[in-house]
């Protein structure tokens, strides 16, 4: 009888699992999640939320189910299984709720891919531009100046006076305005698209904003890609996602978003990589 | 196998695992021991990692951290690249040196043969060298704790540069070289296995035994090895090129850098080229797990609820496609690498139709409760466990799989939540499921089921209390793999959960002794196993408990019956073995 009296038990334990899992999740998400500063961070987190609400209902649903039919079904000496011979008929039911499943997984897949378009297909041709280079353990920021344009980069230009490898006979270099990594905060402006250049001097960093909901990789021997518009001012910290050695856990940064027009003015009183370069 | 059966002396236990042998049994239960052994290992690294995020060595010291390690934890702190080592080992040992060798050499080459009614693996001589070459490979991976440097401490992905270059940090150095090695002959041996099982159920099984008649179980230790065959050499291509750029200075997935104040001139070497060689094996490595624990789960359910498994053949298929959409889903693990954006359409697309074939199988064993006369012995507590973590670990990764949400999620503690239900505790509960049921038929007695209950109920509790709090932290942002939170202020808030984490997580893994006396108590004291304790209807159940040298007496087994013939309404008894012939008139 002991045996019963665990498949009730197990039954009550299912059900609470499966209640305890949705409300701590749903206080969660309603009282700790990080503020939203770009559009990005709705979007994502939208799509997010949606996804988890589905799979909700399909956890509670599968536990309710497991916790019915072992209460109901639990043993009994004088009881004997349902004896079905193998039928075709058996598959219905479990292609049915497949099916539903299908239709789901469609639907993210297609909201999905509309985040993932604009985010990496669609950067506005206005967008503010900034480079950002992961190297053991901190991030050099760049802006490319009046011209618009980044001056050509070779790791085997580093040196003390030049951490990111700028090459001075570049016309384009004279006015970008650089920050070797752990030295400046990264401004943005404000209501404005910005679109980053991520790059990495030594392994692989992953250039993370979790106020955007955002995050890319930054690879040695390639530049990726990613752009938001920040929607609220302020002071932020952004992050290394990607384990990158032993200072990874405090691989940290500072991002300041403010309107265009004071960022600009900030941007015109810092040194130009030409001032600082004899 | 025309084997000359004599009856052999049966040897004791500790001289079976102690010898080269090439008998099946011996060879799995010698896995069996050594993957325990290493879970064991695992597990304390999970202790010191869970006290280091859940009581920050460096605000608090732990003085008996640096009496265990001396090098590691000078003056009771925790080093973050110690830190980074114990992350690394533990991911590696859990996922191949534990889980992959328990489910496919311990219950594979144990069960194998026994379920589809032979008396030993196609090729005995390989089987054992493959157990002797994975024994090397513990024991070089183990090695990595004690050379210069520390181990491995790249994570278990070992993503280049980070593991390439000696200067990127300490455990890149031969710790690292030998973390390659290790893995390169835990493949060997793999490959060895993997064949083994494959040839072994396509020519072996004995008269009368159809593909569509073996044991959910074979089926499933089928196609994992199938799965390991097709995989794991991939990365062991990637372990060699790896080696290469370590130590021969090529350029496969080293491009020039600037590292540590010194610039190393390689050629275009592409580090996404190594994440694509890793994840072709490593996403597929998943399903090698999961696969093997669908099987297990869905015979002790069958067994349990004494009912025919619901829709056979649909979950055969369902298993099919899992196995065939697993290869084609690696790249979702690299969404925000810095490959092409383009690739994440096709990927997150397979990746999320994984759930159709996957929810299929589980609706089948799901539905096989449905109007049975179901026993909550321990195995069965253990699979019911296993579907509560399975459908929570499942659809929680739902939202991984779709590609845009990883913007947010992807390397946050979501992703370690996640694959900690999926892969550490539903995998887990599955193995305790097998190891309680299956029991008996290793060693002639039966485990305690008091104290499996009580395992049971402190486990499930356990792994819900550690790794569902996980998720939420990732949905706040908490990257994995940061040796501490505290130096970012917008993660601050999270520490009281990280203690809350870490303090279930002792009692998880304190629950697990109860396993271990038991194992070791039921081995000398347990209630002798008759040859079918259960009641079960498949081959194994029909020899003696453990079984003879050779399996069977003089004659091998005839089937003539599928392997879920439970409850039929005009028997005796509420089973028919697969061995009992078909009444007259049918």
């Amino acid at each position: 009888m002991a045996k019963r009296r665990r498949g009730q038990v197990l039954s009550g334990v299912l059900i609470v699992i499966a209640l305890a899992t949705v409300a701590s999740a749903l206080w969660w998400i309603a009282h700790r999640l990080p503020d939203r500063i770009a559009d990005t961070a709705h979007e994502v987190e939208s799509l997010i939320l949606f996804v988890l609400a589905v799979a909700a209902v399909f956890l509670v649903a599968a536990h309710l189910y497991l916790a019915y039919a072992l209460w109901r079904f639990r043993h009994h000496p004088q009881r004997q299984s349902m004896f079905i011979g193998v039928t075709r008929k058996e598959w219905l039911p479990v292609l049915a709720i497949a099916a539903v499943l299908l239709a789901f997984d469609l639907t993210f897949d297609h909201r999905s891919n509309e985040v993932w378009a604009k985010v990496f297909l669609r950067v506005p041709e206005n967008a503010f531009r900034v480079e950002i280079t992961g190297e053991q353990f901190a991030w050099g920021i760049r802006y490319p100046g009046k011209d618009g344009e980044f001056g050509r980069t070779d790791l085997r230009l580093v040196s003390d006076s030049n951490p990111l490898g700028i090459d001075p006979n570049d016309p384009a270099s004279k006015d970008d305005i650089v920050f070797p990594a752990g030295q400046g905060e990264l401004h943005l402006p404000l209501n404005h698209p910005v679109v980053f250049l991520v790059r990495s001097k030594d392994v692989i960093h992953s250039f993370f904003v979790p106020f955007a909901r955002l995050k890319m990789d930054a690879v040695p021997g390639m530049t990726t890609r990613i752009w938001f518009t920040p929607t609220k001012a302020g002071t932020y910290e952004f992050a290394c996602a990607e384990l990158c050695g032993l200072g990874h856990y405090r691989m940290r940064g500072v991002l300041v978003v403010e309107p265009m027009e004071q960022l600009q003015k900030w941007l015109s009183e810092q040194q130009t990589f030409g001032e600082t370069m004899p | 196998m025309a084997h000359e059966h004599t009856v052999v002396t049966e040897l004791p236990l500790w001289r079976r695992l102690l010898r080269f042998s090439t008998d099946h049994k011996d060879i799995g239960l010698q896995y069996f021991f050594t993957a325990w052994a290493m879970a064991i290992i695992g597990g304390f690294l999970a202790f010191i990692i869970r006290w280091q995020l859940g009581f920050p060595t460096q605000v608090k010291p732990a003085p008996w951290l640096s009496w265990l390690f001396p090098h590691g934890a000078e003056g009771g702190v925790l080093k973050p690249e110690f830190y980074y080592a114990l992350v690394t080992m533990h991911g590696t040992i859990m996922v191949f040196f534990f889980q992959t060798a328990i489910l496919s050499g311990g219950f594979g080459n144990f069960l194998i043969p026994l379920q589809i009614g032979a008396r030993d693996m196609a090729f005995p001589f390989l089987n054992g060298l493959s157990y002797w070459v994975f024994w090397a490979a513990c024991i070089v991976l183990l090695l990595g704790f004690a050379v210069e440097g520390g181990a491995a401490a790249g994570g278990w992905t070992a993503y280049p540069p980070l593991s390439a270059l000696k200067e990127a940090m300490p455990g890149s150095g031969w710790g690292m070289t030998l973390w390659l090695l290790a893995m390169a002959l835990f493949i060997v041996s793999s490959t060895m296995g993997s064949l083994n099982y494959i040839t072994t159920v396509l020519n072996l099984r004995t008269k009368g035994m159809t593909m569509f008649r073996l044991p959910f179980t074979t089926w499933t230790l089928f196609l994992a090895a199938i799965l390991g065959l097709l995989t794991f050499p991939v990365l062991t291509a990637g372990a060699l090129m790896l080696l290469l750029d370590r130590h021969l200075g090529t350029s496969f997935f080293v491009p020039t850098v600037h590292i540590a104040g010194k610039l190393i001139e390689r050629g275009n070497g592409n580090p996404i080229l190594w994440q694509h060689l890793f994840w072709f094996l490593g996403h597929p490595e998943v399903y090698i797990l999961v696969l093997p624990a669908l099987g297990f789960v869905g015979d002790i359910v069958a067994t349990f609820a004494r009912k025919p498994f619901y829709a056979y053949r649909l979950a055969v298929l369902g298993l099919i496609g899992i196995a065939f959409l697993s290869c084609l889903v690696w790249a979702h693990h690299q969404f925000v690498s810095g490959m092409n954006p383009y690739l994440a359409f096709p990927f997150s697309l397979l990746t999320i139709l994984v759930s159709v074939p996957f929810a299929t199988v589980l609706l089948c064993i799901a539905g096989t409760l449905w109007g049975g006369n179901i026993r909550f012995t321990t195995p069965m507590l253990f699979a019911i466990g296993f579907l509560s973590l399975v459908v929570t670990g499942g659809f929680g990764g739902l939202s991984l799989g779709v590609a845009a949400n990883d913007l947010h999620l992807h390397d946050t503690y979501y992703v370690v939540g996640h694959f900690h239900v999926i892969m550490g505790s539903s995998v887990l509960f599955a193995i305790y499921a097998a190891t309680y049921f299956w029991f008996p038929k290793m060693f002639g007695r039966m485990m305690n089921e008091r104290l499996g209950k009580w395992h049971f109920w402190l486990s499930l509790f356990g792994v819900y209390g550690v790794f569902l709090p996980m998720h939420y932290l990732g949905l706040s942002g908490m990257m994995r793999r940061i040796y501490t939170l505290l130096e970012y202020d917008f993660l601050k808030h999270l520490q009281p959960i990280n203690t809350f984490i870490s303090v279930a997580a002792f009692v998880l893994i304190a629950a697990q002794a109860l396993f271990v006396v038991n194992f070791f108590w039921s081995l000398k004291r347990g209630e002798q196993a008759s040859a079918n304790p259960w009641g079960a209807t498949t081959l194994e159940w029909q020899t003696s408990s453990p079984p003879p040298h050779g399996n069977w007496g003089t004659e091998l087994p005839a089937v003539y019956r599928w392997a879920y013939d439970y409850s039929p309404p005009d028997s005796p008894t509420d089973f028919r073995p697969q061995t009992e012939p078909l009444p007259a008139s049918q």
